[in-house]
């Protein structure tokens, strides 16, 4: 369930002139900006977009651009974007900046989402970027990571209910041998987990755990260090229970290195109008700590951007 | 038309791309029992002679190709009457099925097709069989072929004008390298040449197509050896005469039941997209007009249907 709060009707020009007026002169009312940006639902700020386009001729974004900064910029920006541009964008920036974990934010990206909505982002990234997202992936990575995420976000996966027990337990039985002759780099694995369904891989996980009596995730800890084994346990996680994987981003967020700023409001920002009310349970459950504390007491001094995720969070 | 004519009509209404109907039903239908075992008795590799027995039967081998015959003009029309994505989609299933031999399909479809056209059969795929195209092709395909057929249908290709010279030459060089290593690897199991083919853009691919000669002095596709890559690259770069090629082996006489198919396959597929071209292009290279080759070795209604949907459009 969406953490979101939005009110049901809102007019897309009385939005709109409220936040130029909080862009008027000198500073900037935040307050008005998330009062507003932070409570409106996708089709809302579309039409908020278009209508500030239409009177002011400038595109929303650019606006709050120059009128924000920092962290607060970048998420303000990125929730105001429609998903499959936002989407592109953090795949973009993930392909580019090569940070340590941004093999996770595209495969986020390709297992999380619905097959029309990666498809939608397909469609968006090339817009934007002048190239396929599998042509970037496929440029920016090498050896067996490559092959998993080129395969991923390539796929264009059935999402009807029909599966097939026997074929899941074949394939559960071919990944078993995979995980006990460490033959990781086998291309059946790859095959499976990114041609299959979601519905069918689903029951391919349980037959696993059936028959061999441990998740399947466990086969693959081998090295927590190496890449590709963690992108394979990633992607499992993700087309298993996404809620489960993204409150361990959450969870994970806070390390030794500090706070990952930028995995704790990709999440709340991907997931406010999704499923962030499971993710906060989940997260609750395991922490003992609401994400509403962990984010007011842990994201940086920036008020505004905390207020921000809070309000995302559904804290009004 | 005194009988030798007659039968020489009617051996060569069977014998073909379809059937000549007009004849059999003109002919054949009026036949008395000597007239039709006259028939039978004068053409052996229709019929068999029971000397034992002192009858006549039908040849099993080429009664299982006439069937084949019969149902081509049902099936070009069924063909042709789908919605395009259902069309492909049908074309990538039976071709899973049929096996290696029809790989080539696969690889037409898959490259030929505009992003948005092979989107829609994987859409369409969906919908008829449950299952994904990259699934079931994944799946049902084993051995050197499955990693470039797997990347090749699961393309979404950037469909724009914008290239990046400098990545298409170095990526030429890169395939250059790699075919004159093939000895030691083959170019199968290569990743780096399957990533290019499979996710570069077709006007990245033509202008690596010609750097590449550059390079080699030769065409990309004819120093590669592999011939589903070697389709690939064709179907890719130069599809109209990649096409020119695959009806030339289907108009003849002999030829497999899979190769013939290619020929109502191409016309129903392209009579929308690029029959003309393929048709300028055709004559070009083999000194006779398709419809004429055609008219020489396609029959009855099939023939005329195959005439028609390549004379759309024409002023």
């Amino acid at each position: 369930m969406a953490t979101l709060v939005a009110p049901k009707d809102s007019s897309p020009i009385e939005d709109a002139e409220t936040i130029k007026r909080a862009c008027k002169g000198l500073g900037t009312d935040e307050r008005a900006l998330i009062s507003i940006l932070a409570h409106r639902n996708e089709a809302q700020r579309k039409l908020l977009r278009q209508a500030y386009l239409d009177l002011y001729h400038q595109d929303l974004i650019q606006q709050l651009k120059c009128e924000v900064s920092g962290k607060f910029e970048r998420s303000l920006c990125h929730w105001t974007m429609e998903p499959a541009e936002r989407d592109a964008a953090y795949a973009k920036e993930a392909l580019e900046k090569a940070t340590p974990n941004y093999y996770k934010i595209i495969i986020e990206i390709g297992c999380t989402r619905t097959s029309e909505e990666l498809l939608a982002i397909k469609r968006s990234y090339q817009f934007l970027y002048k190239h396929s997202l599998e042509e970037d992936v496929a440029s920016h990575t090498f050896s067996d990571i490559r092959r998993l995420l080129v395969a991923i976000v390539s796929t264009y996966r059935y999402e009807g209910h029909v599966i097939d027990e026997s074929v899941a337990i074949s394939e559960a039985n071919i990944i078993h041998q995979i995980i006990e002759k460490k033959d990781f780099s086998n291309d059946e694995i790859i095959r499976i987990l990114s041609t299959r369904s979601k519905k069918q891989l689903c029951v391919t996980f349980n037959s696993f755990r059936n028959i061999y009596g441990s998740t399947i995730t466990k086969g693959f800890v081998a090295s927590p260090s190496d890449e590709y084994l963690d992108a394979l346990r990633t992607t499992i996680r993700c087309i298993k229970y996404p809620q489960r994987y993204f409150a361990k981003v959450l969870r994970n967020a806070k390390n030794e290195l500090g706070v990952d700023d930028d995995g704790v409001s990709r999440v709340i920002i991907t997931r406010a109008e999704e499923d962030l009310k499971e993710i906060k349970d989940l997260y609750f459950k395991r922490n003992n700590v609401t994400l509403e504390d962990f984010v007011t007491n842990n994201i940086s001094a920036d008020g505004d951007y905390k207020n921000f995720l809070l309000a995302l969070l559904g804290r009004t | 038309m005194e009988l030798n004519q007659e039968l020489e009509a009617l051996t060569q209404a069977l014998s073909g791309h379809g059937v000549e109907e007009n004849a059999l039903v003109t002919t054949l239908g009026k036949w008395d029992p000597l007239e039709r075992e006259a028939f039978r008795k004068k053409t052996p590799n229709l019929f068999i002679e029971d000397k034992e027995r002192h009858f006549q039967r039908w040849d099993d081998h080429y009664a299982r190709l006439l069937k084949h015959e019969f149902v081509r003009f049902k099936n070009t029309v069924m063909l042709w009457s789908m919605h395009p994505w259902e069309r492909d989609a049908r074309l990538v299933k039976e071709a899973i099925k049929k096996g290696k031999a029809s790989y080539g399909v696969l690889v037409e479809i898959a490259c030929t097709r505009s992003s948005e056209e092979l989107l829609g059969a994987r859409k369409a795929y969906h919908s008829l069989f449950d299952h994904s195209i990259e699934e079931d092709v994944a799946s049902h395909i084993h051995g050197i072929d499955r990693k470039l057929l797997v990347a090749l249908v699961s393309a979404y290709r950037y469909e724009g004008p914008k290239i990046k010279n400098e990545h298409a030459k170095s990526e030429a060089k890169i395939i250059y390298d790699v075919i004159k290593n093939a000895h030691k690897k083959p170019i199968n199991e290569d990743d780096e040449v399957i990533r290019i083919l499979a996710t570069r853009s077709k006007p990245h691919l033509k202008a690596l197509y010609n750097h590449y000669k550059d390079i080699s002095g030769k065409n990309l596709d004819e120093d590669l050896d592999d011939i589903r890559f070697k389709e690939a690259v064709q179907c890719l770069c130069t599809p109209q005469i990649y096409f020119c090629k695959v009806l030339d082996s289907a108009l003849k006489i002999d030829v497999d039941k899979n190769t013939k198919k290619a020929l109502g396959r191409v016309i129903v597929t392209r009579a929308d997209i690029d029959i003309k071209e393929i048709m300028a292009d055709y004559n070009n290279l083999y000194g006779v007009t398709l419809p004429h080759k055609i008219q020489d070795i396609a029959k009855g209604n099939y023939k005329d249907f195959l005439l028609n949907l390549i004379a759309r459009g024409s002023n």
